[in-house]
């Protein structure tokens, strides 16, 4: 982490450096939001969770990092590309894993995107080796009364929010999306109604996919990329989107930005393994106290 | 029956004879195969049933981590260490367990529960990583020769520990299976309602189940311990040991006595395998190639290649009967 609190760095107040805490909490959980909305999405449509879905963003990073940094193609070029990349392996991933097992019982999909993760992981080390490669782009830090705010991490926070605002109105305003709104609430009917399920799926693991690719562009600008750094998001995001209640899109929101404040502040009170262990816990105690999601009638 | 015995027998025989015989590298193999065989039958105690854990990697962690600890700090011996570590993984299993079947979370939300239960063990274990020496990993202090210490520098001593412990767990599993315990928990598994209407107590024998697995994983993990003598977060506990241990016991075969010990041995014999093969040359070849099987896996085989072989014995009868070993 590039851009972590330096408490040397002013002399103001201590409850400066938690506010800047809470600032970059509120930053990293845009990213963390667009995620659940993505993992949330698949599962709400196709009714599997995806364990490898941080393994996806983990390939949209190396993506930006060789296409970026090794062959010199501007950012945005990159990053629409990786975008692009990692939504045709969405629909790859559906029509190779998925699409088999869909007839299975559920545990069984978990593991099978299991050993997507594992794969993943494995060919990750095997192709790029296990150094940890930054894409090179330095972006300044700004100071906003006494704050220090990475400028990384909030145009993350504001292209995720696009993102997410460009979901929402893809869903509620087109035709498909509708389709797709459709098919999550009655899998059985909407065959009826003339609605491809197939395709459906199809189009669904594809937007999925275009999501990671997006949060794989934003989180190669503050974070190192190496095999293993699904591991870090991964099990944060199925914890998100349990607790929004899976499926729930608006539920996934909110729980990124819970899930992330209570990452930041206790890294800022204790440590990050410790805020880490913090989050779990109270996932743990949340899914007994409401155990379809915080938002559950 | 009397057949199914004497194979049983000269199988024994067999194992109990390999030491003597078999070199040093697939002593280590073999010791390795009987000890995760034992770790993945006791994930299958609950696998089978339903109870997709993906949280053993927290009682594996509490149980080598703790007798690994008191025996470096306080100089307690393993002895007393392993039980008090599947103490407190029993309590653990109590604590997830009984909230989980209370409340019925189950399928995917069982899943993730266990799943952030072993996230929180292994991260506290890195957390804590002035006594447990975080993500570098800890040894145990060194006592040569000792009973006292557990802990033996030749190979055929482990082994015979291992060989005992591993059948114990396979006599857990038919103990489980002769009790009444076992038609309640398919009961359960089929219809919990029609079981809880005729007077089983679901809640009782679902715990009891996780408890009994979650020591047994514990015991594993201690030995896991005492045998390598190192011990890392990341290969005890957490998100990818929990998988392997799911991944090996479905590859087996779950639902059969013998199955995840057969998990062991093909997801092992692979591993090494093809590292042999590959070398140190391309690092992550082996997993990759693991990591497609498994997915096939998954998708060809759900019920484990023993399960397969069993469902075409079952489609020919007159073919061989069901494999013994």
């Amino acid at each position: 982490m590039n851009s972590s609190a330096n408490p040397t760095w002013g002399s103001s107040a201590v409850d400066l450096f938690l506010v800047e805490a809470m600032v970059d909490g509120l930053l990293l959980g845009g990213v963390l939001a667009l995620l659940a909305l993505g993992l949330n999405l698949i599962f709400g449509v196709i009714d599997v969770v995806w364990i490898a879905y941080a393994d996806l963003v983990m390939c949209g990073m190396y993506m930006v990092y060789w296409l970026h940094a090794y062959y010199g193609w501007p950012l945005a070029l990159a990053s629409v590309a990786a975008i692009a990349g990692v939504a045709l392996f969405g629909v790859l991933v559906h029509l190779l894993i998925i699409a088999p097992v869909l007839g299975s019982a559920p545990i069984n999909q978990l593991l099978a995107t299991g050993g997507l993760l594992y794969f993943l992981q494995s060919f990750a080390t095997l192709l790029f080796g296990t150094d940890f490669r930054n894409v090179g782009v330095r972006l300044p830090v700004i100071e906003v009364g006494g704050i220090y705010v990475s400028y990384a991490r909030l145009i993350a926070f504001v292209a995720a929010l696009l993102g997410a605002i460009a979901l929402y109105l893809f869903l509620r305003r087109s035709y498909l999306g509708t389709a797709i709104r459709a098919i999550s609430q009655d899998r059985e009917i909407m065959g009826l109604m003339g609605v491809d399920q197939r395709r459906i799926y199809l189009i669904t693991s594809a937007i999925g996919g275009a999501l990671a690719g997006l949060a794989a562009c934003l989180l190669a600008l503050q974070y190192d990329v190496h095999p293993f750094i699904g591991n870090t998001f991964g099990p944060l995001i199925f914890m998100i989107c349990v607790l929004g209640g899976l499926g729930n899109m608006l539920g996934g929101f909110i729980a990124a930005f819970i899930i992330s404040q209570i990452i930041s502040i206790g890294g800022y009170y204790f440590s990050t393994e410790f805020s880490y262990v913090l989050a779990f816990t109270l996932f743990i105690v949340l899914m007994f106290a409401r155990p379809r999601g915080i938002l559950a009638r | 029956m009397t057949a199914r015995i004497a194979a049983a027998i000269a199988g024994l025989a067999i194992l109990a004879a390999l030491p003597s015989v078999v070199p040093t590298y697939f002593l280590h193999l073999l010791i390795q195969i009987l000890l995760w065989g034992f770790i993945y039958t006791a994930w299958s105690l609950m696998g089978r049933f339903g109870f997709v854990s993906l949280g053993h990697g927290a009682f594996m962690g509490v149980g080598a981590y703790v007798p690994a600890l008191l025996w470096n700090y306080e100089g307690v011996t393993p002895w007393l260490g392993i039980p008090l570590g599947m103490l407190l993984s029993a309590l653990l299993a109590l604590v997830i367990g009984y909230p989980c079947f209370r409340l019925k979370v189950v399928g995917h939300y069982f899943a993730l529960v266990t799943l952030a239960l072993s996230q929180v063990v292994m991260l506290v274990i890195v957390a804590a990583r002035d006594v447990t020496g975080g993500s570098l990993g800890m040894t145990q202090k060194l006592a040569g020769h000792s009973w006292y210490a557990l802990q033996f520098p030749e190979k055929g001593y482990f082994y015979g520990i291992v060989l005992v412990v591993w059948l114990g767990g396979l006599a857990v599993w038919q103990w489980l299976d002769r009790g009444i315990g076992r038609e309640a928990l398919e009961a359960i598994s089929e219809d919990e309602e029609g079981a809880a209407s005729i007077g089983i107590s679901i809640l009782r024998e679902k715990l009891r189940v996780t408890v009994v697995s979650a020591v047994l994983t514990a015991l594993g993990g201690a030995l896991y311990g005492q045998y390598l003598m190192y011990l890392n977060p990341e290969s005890v506990s957490g998100i990818s040991v929990s998988l392997q241990i799911v991944f090996a016991a479905i590859a087996g075969g779950m639902y059969t006595l013998l199955g995840p010990t057969v998990g062991a041995l093909l997801t092992l014999s692979l591993t090494e395998g093809l590292r042999v093969y590959f070398g140190t040359h391309f690092i992550g070849a082996a997993n990759t190639i693991y990591g497609i099987l498994l997915i096939l896996f998954i998708i060809f085989m759900p019920r484990g290649i023993l399960g397969l072989i069993e469902a075409i014995g079952a489609r020919r009868p007159r073919a061989t009967a069901a494999p013994a070993e």
